[in-house]
């Protein structure tokens, strides 16, 4: 079980408090945990990676045991606490803007 | 009993603002995706309770929010704008070559007919459609694929589709706006499109006769009279007689010819709005007063309305697709500004009062009359 921390403006659209926590079908990637939380909240699809490219979006960050893993491979394992569930994948939101 | 309902895109989220017939009270929802930037919302003319609205922002891209009941409630549809092909590239500000990237939606036109069709304007400039509510969008490629497309180039707002205008009368024929390459029409439901910028003239471009370059700021038309187009360019009011085929300055007595909205009456096709602005490089009205301006006979003659709008210290724009008319009786006009003020005039533009005067700039101002 994954835990994923997703920012305001995503939990509002997704219509979700708190953190999700999502069962993956494999070893615990970047990739799939978007893939999965997608495929769970299709209205996710788009925001964290542009559909043309299928890259991270520029002021969207991965993160987690306090680490910055935004520019980890997307199919690089994560961390085994956060495949185990010990610690949450943080989808966080560039502080910018006004 | 009639009543009208005007929808509102803004910086940070979209309201929803309603009267009566009368449009004296009005009742304000929202913010609807507050924090959002809401570029356009428009309703569907053969189903007023179907709206379809643009929600963005530089996070997390672009989503596509659709009500079925008037507003009251949304949900997402699709967001995939997919280039059709490969999208090549166009003119970058440097002149270089620049491949396509989609950035946002900028207007979204619903059929006059069907409420699950809609066309989506969007930036790097390119004309969608989906039928299916929204669900799936297909590119109309024939617009990006005219042989001047390799040459357009982004005004300083990026280089975006912002009018979509449909021919009530002439099946097929639609025309689209793009700054800053100009005005296109098609006679064939987007397959095929060509320029239709002869007439216009802009200091900077030095051919005279240029195809594409142009900064089309909004298209108007009367739907009584769809060979009739009104047009805000970047600098000057024109009009034109023969479907774009050709194009006349009616700037006529106006303060200053630039600006953005440009609107057409509902009931009175040589009644246009335009809201003249002081220059390109200074984006607020002239004297600090706002003013909108009416032609009572097509342009070349117009005459300043200032009832109920400050006529002082006001330093706000008017952006584009932020006028609309309702199709009361009495016409009504409507526009919203950058600092927050929804204006309403329920006399065809005799005197204005605020519906709301704090919301975050106003992207987009359009209007529903209900039954």
């Amino acid at each position: 079980m994954i835990r994923v921390v997703l920012p305001a403006h995503l939990r509002t659209l997704a219509h979700v408090d708190g953190e999700v926590r999502l069962e993956v079908s494999g070893p615990a990637t970047q990739r799939l945990v978007i893939d999965t939380l997608e495929a769970r909240y299709p209205m996710l699809r788009g925001t964290m990676r542009d559909p043309a490219t299928g890259r991270r979006r520029a002021f969207v960050r991965f993160f987690a045991c306090e680490q910055d893993l935004s520019h980890e491979p997307p199919d690089a394992p994560l961390p085994d606490a956060v495949a185990s569930g010990a610690e949450p994948f943080l989808v966080v939101g560039a502080m910018a803007g006004g | 009993m009639s009543g009208v309902r005007v929808l509102v895109g803004t910086r940070k989220g979209a309201f929803v603002l309603s009267a009566d017939g009368s449009r004296r009270q009005w009742d304000v929802s929202g913010p609807h995706f507050g924090g959002w930037e809401i570029y356009h919302l428009k309703g569907s003319s053969a189903d007023p309770d179907r709206i379809y609205a643009s929600q963005s922002n530089a996070w997390f891209g672009q989503l596509i929010q659709r009500s079925d009941d008037g507003g009251r409630t949304w949900h997402p549809v699709g967001n995939e704008f997919a280039y059709d092909g490969v999208p090549g590239t166009h003119q970058w500000y440097d002149g270089t070559p620049h491949p396509w990237e989609f950035a946002r939606v900028w207007h979204l036109e619903p059929s006059p007919t069907d409420p699950d069709t809609v066309y989506a304007g969007v930036e790097d400039a390119a004309l969608f459609r989906s039928a299916d509510g929204g669900q799936t969008w297909q590119e109309l490629p024939g617009l990006r694929g005219h042989d001047s497309g390799s040459a357009w180039q982004p005004g300083a707002g990026g280089m975006c589709l912002h009018t979509i205008v449909l021919d009530p009368k002439e099946p097929g024929r639609m025309f689209v706006a793009i700054s800053a390459a100009g005005a296109f029409r098609s006679d064939d439901a987007g397959k095929t499109w060509r320029p239709i910028n002869r007439g216009l003239h802009s200091q900077g471009i030095p051919d005279p006769d240029a195809e594409v370059g142009h900064c089309v700021h909004r298209i108007a038309m009367h739907r009584s009279r769809p060979e009739v187009l009104f047009m805000q360019k970047h600098w000057d009011v024109m009009r034109s007689d023969d479907a774009g085929e050709t194009w006349r300055e009616v700037s006529g007595n106006l303060p200053t010819d630039f600006g953005f909205p440009i609107d057409v009456h509902a009931h009175e096709p040589d009644t246009v709005y335009v809201v003249p602005i002081k220059s390109d490089s200074e984006h607020y009205p002239p004297e600090g007063r706002l003013r909108v301006y009416r032609s009572r006979n097509g342009g070349d003659e117009w005459q300043p309305l200032t009832n109920g709008l400050p006529q002082r210290d006001c330093y706000v724009n008017v952006l584009r697709d932020a006028m609309a008319v309702d199709t009361l009786d009495e016409c009504g006009v409507y526009f919203g500004t950058t600092g927050g003020q929804v204006y309403a005039s329920a006399d065809a533009g005799d005197s204005w009062a605020p519906i709301v005067e704090h919301l975050p700039p106003v992207l987009s101002v359009e209007v529903q009359t209900l039954p």
